[in-house]
C-alpha cells in the first residue's frame, strides 16, 4: 500500500497531440480515486502512465516515495484490472491468479494459500480449475479482481472494469468492488466514463476533459459545487439544466432572472461565491450568466413538497411549462419541457455528459431516453410521484432558488 | 453440418444426401492420385504395364517396399530429409516468430514496405538464382552439405512463416501482454509464457506448412547435393531409375513412404491446425 502522486504529468503523442496535460494529484494511502470523463479525455492514458504501459512525456509519477517514471511495469508493484479482463486463456483460474506470484518465485504453498483466500473473498472457489472460456462475464471479472488482490500490491489500477458487463451485473459488481476496497484498503485508481460509478464508488473524483483536469473533489462536493459548466453537466443524471439568465441587484441582494422567473439569492450565496470561487457577485450584476438547475430542484408547484421551495423563493421563483414527455419512475416522475429559444444554452460537452448511466440503473428502467430529450432546449425536472402533471397541459413548476448554480458564460467557470 | 440441416421434412433429407454425395466425390477426386500411386506400389511389374490398367489387384505384393527399404541409400535419404526439413522448420520458426512478433506489435514507419519486401524474396524464381548460389556455396565450401539446402530452404520458407505468424500474433489481444507485464513478467517472459502458448495453433500450422515445404523441396537438393550421404528422398526417388530401366513400382512405393510422415504429422496435430487456420474467424 502506498501513496501515489502525479506531478505535472503530461503525455504528448507524436509532435503535438496532448493526451494528458499537466496532471497534478496526490492520492493518499488507501484512497479510492476515480478518473472520469468522456471518451478521449485522457483518463486511460493517465492510468496507463501510472501502470508503466505508456511513457511519460513530462512530469513525474511517484508510487510511495519513489519516482517510477523509468521503471518497467513489473517493478512498480501495482496490479491492474483490464476492461476485457485480459485473463490468460490457456491457464485455469488458479494459474491465472497465481501467475504473478509464480513469476516472483514465491513458495508454492504460499501461492495456493493466497489464491484460495482471494477466491473465498470473491466467492469463486468453485471455478478454480476452470479455464476462463468456461466462465461468464461476471465470473471472469471476479477472477481478474482476484488476480489483482493475490498480489497484495501497492495500488490497484482499474481500467473501465465494468463496462463489458450487463447493467444489472454492473450495479452488483460496483458494490462488490466497493466492499472489497473497504476490506483490503489498497489505494485504488479506477477509470470509468460512467459518472454513476464515479459518484457511487469514489472517495474523490477526478473529472477530465480533453486531457485537462477539470475538478478534483469528493462526490458530494463535486455534485453540489461543480467548478464549471462541463463538470456540472457531466456529473449527475439526469443532467443539470442550463438556462441563459441575468444576474441583477435588487433590494440590496441579488436576483437571477429569466423570462418572468425571478430567483432570489440568499446573503450566504454571495458569501459563498466570494469564499469558494473568489468571485464578487457585484461584478456580474446586470450581466448575462448561465443558470444551472439540477432536475431535483424543480418541483410541481401544486404538490406538498413544493411549499417550502415557494416559501423560500417567493411566488416569482416559479415558471409555467408545458410537459412534452412525462416518465413515471414509480418513486418519482421525470418531466421534460421546452424553454424558450432565447433561454437555451448550447454546450459542446452537454451531449457527452448525458451518458448512458441512466440505463445503468438496473432498477430504474429509464433506458437512456433522458439523454436524447434533455439536449438543447429541453429541460428536465424530477418531480414528486404525486404530481398530476399531464402531457401538453400547462402547469406551474417551482425552482429551489437556494440550490441554483451560476456560471460565467464567457469562461464557463462557476461563479456560484 | 448435417445435423444443422437435418431438421424436418424430406427436403432436408435430400440436402443431407446431396451433402454426402458431394463430400464423397470431393474426397475421391482429392485422394485418387494418392490411391493410384499406392496401387502401383503393390502390383507386379507385369500388372503395372497392363493396358487398359487393372483396378483390382490380387494378391497385393510387398516386393517394391522390400526393394526400397533394402536399399541403404533410400534409408539414408529418409534420414537426410528429416534432418533438412526439421532444421529448416526450427530455424524458420525461431527467427520467424521473433520477427513476426516485432512486426505485429511495434509501431514503426514503412511497416507495410517491410512486409512487402519480405514477401518479394519468395517471388524470385528459384531457377534464376540457382546458378549464382551454386557458385557462392562452392566458394564457401557448403556444396554437398545439408547447410546448402537448409539455407536456401530457409530463405524461401521464411517469408511465408513470417506472414502467417504476423497474422496470428496480431490476433492476440495486446491486453494479455500488458497484463503479464504488470503481473511481473519481462518482455521475454511475456512472450514465452503468454504469447507463444496462445499462438501455439498458429505456430503449429506454420511449422507444418514449413516442414512440408522443406520436405518436398527438390530443385535445390538436386542441384547442391551430389551423393547419397546428404540427398533427401525427393532426390532419391528418381534415382530408382537407371540408364536402362525405370522401376516405377519402387518409385511408387517410395512416394507412398515419403508421404506417410506428413500424413502422420497432420493427423497428430489436426485439431491444432484446424483451430489455427480458423483463428480469428471464431473468437471465443
Amino acid at each position: 500500500m502506498a501513496e501515489v502522486t502525479l506531478e505535472n504529468v503530461t503525455k504528448i503523442y507524436g509532435e503535438d497531440v496532448v493526451a494528458v496535460d499537466d496532471f497534478n494529484l496526490d492520492i493518499t494511502d488507501g484512497e479510492f480515486i476515480v478518473f472520469v470523463g468522456p471518451s478521449g479525455c485522457g483518463k486511460s492514458t493517465a492510468l496507463r502512465m501510472i501502470a508503466g504501459l505508456e511513457d511519460i512525456s513530462r512530469g513525474k509519477v511517484f508510487i510511495g516515495d519513489n519516482v517510477v517514471n523509468d521503471l518497467p511495469p513489473r517493478e512498480r508493484d501495482i496490479a491492474m484490472v483490464f476492461q476485457n479482463y485480459a485473463l490468460y486463456p490457456h491457464m485455469n483460474v488458479r494459474e491465472n491468479m497465481g501467475f504473478a506470484l509464480k513469476l516472483r518465485k514465491m513458495d508454492k504453498a504460499e501461492i495456493a494459500r493466497r489464491v484460495d483466500e482471494a477466491a473465498k473473498i470473491l466467492s469463486i472457489e468453485r471455478f478454480l480449475d476452470r479455464k476462463p472460456k468456461a466462465l461468464s462475464g461476471g465470473q471472469r471479472q471476479r477472477v481478474a479482481l482476484g488476480r489483482a488482490i493475490v498480489r497484495e500490491p501497492k495500488a490497484f489500477l482499474m481500467d473501465e472494469p465494468l463496462s463489458n458487463l450487463d447493467a444489472k451485473l454492473r450495479v452488483e459488481m460496483r458494490t462488490s468492488i466497493s466492499k472489497l476496497h473497504n476490506r483490503i484498503g489498497v489505494t485504488t485508481i479506477y477509470v470509468t466514463h460512467d459518472q454513476t460509478e464515479a459518484l457511487t464508488m469514489a472517495d474523490r473524483i477526478v473529472v477530465l476533459k480533453d486531457g485537462k483536469v477539470q475538478q478534483i473533489d469528493s462526490p458530494q462536493v463535486m455534485y453540489d459545487h461543480p467548478n464549471n459548466i462541463f463538470v456540472a453537466g457531466f456529473i449527475g443524471s439526469p443532467s443539470m439544466n442550463f438556462i441563459r439568465a441575468r444576474l441583477d441587484r435588487e433590494n440590496g441582494g441579488y436576483v437571477v432572472k429569466f423570462g418572468p422567473t425571478h430567483l432570489p439569492l440568499s446573503r450566504e450565496a454571495a458569501g459563498e461565491a466570494k469564499e469558494r470561487r473568489g468571485q464578487d457577485l457585484g461584478e456580474f450584476a446586470g450581466k448575462e450568466v448561465v443558470l444551472g438547475i439540477r432536475p431535483e430542484h424543480i418541483e410541481d408547484a401544486s404538490v406538498e413538497e413544493a411549499a417550502a421551495m415557494t416559501a423560500a423563493g417567493g411566488e416569482e421563483s416559479s415558471m409555467e411549462v408545458e410537459p412534452q414527455v412525462i416518465e413515471s419512475m414509480g418513486s418519482e416522475k421525470y418531466l421534460y419541457f421546452d424553454i424558450g429559444r432565447d433561454q437555451a444554452v448550447h454546450l459542446d460537452g452537454a451531449e457527452d455528459a448525458t451518458d448512458d448511466s441512466a440505463a445503468d440503473e438496473a432498477d430504474g428502467g429509464v433506458s437512456g431516453t433522458s439523454g436524447s430529450v434533455t439536449g438543447g432546449e429541453m429541460m428536465t425536472a424530477r418531480i414528486s410521484a404525486a404530481s398530476q402533471a399531464k402531457l401538453g397541459q400547462k402547469m406551474k413548476v417551482v425552482i429551489d432558488s437556494s440550490k441554483i448554480r451560476i456560471f460565467d458564460p464567457e469562461t464557463e467557470q462557476a461563479i456560484l | 453440418m448435417a445435423s444443422a440441416t437435418a431438421t424436418g421434412g424430406s427436403k432436408s433429407n435430400l440436402n443431407v444426401i446431396l451433402f454426402y454425395v458431394f463430400l464423397f466425390l470431393f474426397v475421391l477426386v482429392s485422394l485418387f492420385p494418392l490411391l493410384w500411386v499406392f496401387k502401383m506400389s503393390i502390383v507386379t511389374k507385369a500388372d503395372l504395364f497392363q493396358s487398359p490398367a487393372t483396378t483390382l489387384v490380387a494378391p497385393p505384393i510387398s516386393d517394391n517396399y522390400g526393394t526400397i527399404f533394402s536399399n541403404p541409400d533410400f534409408r539414408r535419404a529418409l534420414v537426410n530429409s528429416t534432418i533438412i526439413a526439421g532444421v529448416t522448420t526450427v530455424i524458420c520458426l525461431f527467427f520467424g516468430a521473433i520477427c513476426a512478433y516485432a512486426i505485429a506489435r511495434l509501431r514503426f514507419r514503412f511497416k507495410s514496405t517491410v512486409m512487402t519486401t519480405i514477401l518479394a524474396i519468395s517471388f524470385f524464381p528459384a531457377v534464376a538464382i540457382i546458378a549464382p548460389l551454386f557458385v557462392l556455396f562452392s566458394n564457401v565450401g557448403l556444396i554437398n552439405t545439408y547447410w546448402s539446402v537448409i539455407i536456401t530452404d530457409v530463405v524461401f520458407a521464411l517469408p511465408l512463416t513470417i506472414w502467417i505468424l504476423v497474422a496470428f500474433f496480431k490476433e492476440l489481444p495486446k491486453d494479455l501482454e500488458e497484463a503479464a507485464k504488470v503481473d511481473g513478467a519481462t518482455t521475454v517472459q511475456a512472450f514465452r509464457k503468454v504469447i507463444v502458448p496462445l499462438a501455439a495453433p498458429g505456430v503449429f500450422t506454420t511449422a507444418i506448412l514449413t516442414f512440408i515445404f522443406a520436405w518436398n523441396e527438390f530443385l535445390f537438393a538436386n542441384t547442391f547435393l551430389f551423393d547419397a550421404t546428404t540427398q533427401p528422398v525427393t532426390v532419391a526417388i528418381p534415382n530408382f531409375a537407371t540408364v536402362y530401366t525405370v522401376d516405377y513400382g519402387a518409385q511408387s512405393a517410395a512416394a507412398v513412404v515419403v508421404t506417410i510422415p506428413l500424413v502422420i504429422l497432420v493427423l497428430l496435430f489436426q485439431r491444432r491446425i484446424v483451430s489455427g487456420l480458423t483463428a480469428g474467424a471464431v473468437k471465443g
